[in-house]
């Protein structure tokens, strides 16, 4: 996929759409084009979070172990991010991220994706309000599943 | 065969003999009675419930969960929770049991034709909801989009999984559905119901929805459809539950705020309700 080419599918993926085109270019520069056929694992738990994955098609299921079994927590469509391991340090996986169907994705290089919004304050302001954005949608909707809510009707 | 006969004199707190033709097990706590009417059928519109009394044991309020033109038999699925409910699930074909109603208001699917339906329920709560699916379906040029969205809480609690798919392979409807957690195999969504509405499409402007499961479920996705999508609220639909025993309005064990749910309800438009979600003990 050429950099315009990036430039336009991060113009229109929902978490990046309405930035600039200028923003977008410098995002693109440190990122690429990667997909997984169906079954195939994108990164493990615990595993070094070196990536940071937008979905652009296809959907991915979150994984936990939990006493030597494969529990799916949440699955994640196009529009989304994959995660945030890579934001903090120690840039860990806090859980393993399945392909469930045919997925692309455009994947940005942590290193270089934080070394861009360090020294970009304002681009890197926006993406971190848009993943706080995220993550309080994502705490919500876990707590939800906490509540067991199914369980716990009569 | 003992024949029960009809009373003499039939008002609303008396249960008329109902035969139930069959058992069936939707999963495992979870059963449908299939009931014949004495006198070949049983008027009632998507949303109703009936009073089903298990002789000897008690009542309990139960939706009817068949098709509303197809009344020479009722369906009614019953989750276990207690005395009454679990003695009906010690029915057997030939049994009897005793049935008042219909009660309650129904679904508003005459008001909503022309519009998109969007029809959103949480683990048993699709039971009340599947009527007006089937009305829906029955009648399908009647109605624009006909989007069904389901959560539970594994794949094993998926409530009619077979007619699930079946929908979920017509052209006509959409049909998801997502579960609280699974183990790996399960190529579904999981994650909270509400998560499946920004990936289907509807006009806001000309959709109802009908939302029906926990009542933390229903407020959750109601805010959901009104601060995501939009949608007015007078244009969502809830059904609640609470203890109902007259089912007529006069006993009071229903009341929610100033509402008698059998009466009232139990079908209400969500504005009507909403305030009342929030206080914690009515």
């Amino acid at each position: 996929m050429s950099e315009a080419e990036l430039i336009e599918t991060l113009s229109s993926h929902d978490f990046f759409r309405g930035l600039s085109e200028t923003d977008l270019a410098k995002l693109a520069a440190v990122a690429t084009e990667i997909e997984f056929a169906s079954g195939k694992v994108v990164f493990k738990e615990n595993g070094t979070a070196d990536a940071a994955y937008a979905i652009v098609s296809g959907a991915i299921a979150l994984e936990l172990d939990v006493s030597a079994r494969d529990l799916i927590v949440q699955t994640l469509y196009d529009g989304e991010m994959l995660g945030w391991g890579w934001l903090y340090p120690p840039y860990r996986w806090s859980f393993s991220a399945i392909a469930i169907e045919p997925v692309r994705m455009i994947r940005f290089d942590a290193e270089q994706l934080r070394t861009l919004l360090d020294n970009d304050c304002g681009l890197g302001y926006e993406v971190m309000k848009r993943f706080v954005g995220v993550m309080t949608s994502r705490l919500g909707a876990t707590r939800l599943q906490l509540v067991d809510f199914y369980g716990n009707a009569n | 065969m003992e024949t029960l006969t009809e009373p003499a004199v039939i008002d609303q707190m008396t249960p008329i003999p109902f035969r139930v033709r069959s058992v069936r097990e939707e999963l495992s706590h979870t059963f449908t009675l299939e009931l014949e009417p004495p006198n070949g059928g049983l008027e009632f519109r998507p949303g109703q419930f009936t009073m089903i009394y298990a002789f000897g044991i008690g009542e309990v309020p139960i939706s009817i969960s068949s098709s509303s033109s197809k009344a020479t038999t009722i369906l009614q699925t019953i989750r276990r929770t207690g005395a009454v409910t679990h003695a009906l699930g010690r029915l057997k074909s030939g049994d009897y049991v005793g049935i008042r109603g219909p009660f309650g208001t129904p679904w508003p699917m005459q008001q909503i034709k022309g519009r998109d339906l969007l029809i959103i329920g949480g683990g048993i709560g699709l039971a009340p909801l599947r009527p007006a699916i089937y009305q829906a379906i029955e009648n399908r040029s009647d109605y624009e989009r006909l989007v069904v969205l389901y959560g539970t809480r594994t794949p094993d609690d998926i409530l009619f999984a077979r007619e699930l798919r079946e929908w979920g392979e017509r052209t006509d409807i959409t049909t998801m559905i997502t579960v609280d957690a699974a183990d790996r195999g399960w190529n579904g969504a999981v994650g909270v119901v509400t998560r499946l509405i920004g990936r289907v499409g509807f006009d806001p402007a000309n959709t109802t929805a009908l939302v029906c499961g926990p009542e933390i479920m229903m407020t959750v996705t109601a805010e959901r459809l009104i601060d995501g999508s939009s949608v007015a609220p007078e244009d969502i639909y809830v059904t609640m539950e609470r203890n109902m025993k007259c089912a007529i309005g006069v006993c009071g064990h229903c009341q929610f705020g100033g509402k008698f749910i059998c009466t009232n309800g139990a079908v209400f438009q969500y504005p009507a309700v909403a305030e009342l979600f929030d206080i914690k003990g009515v």
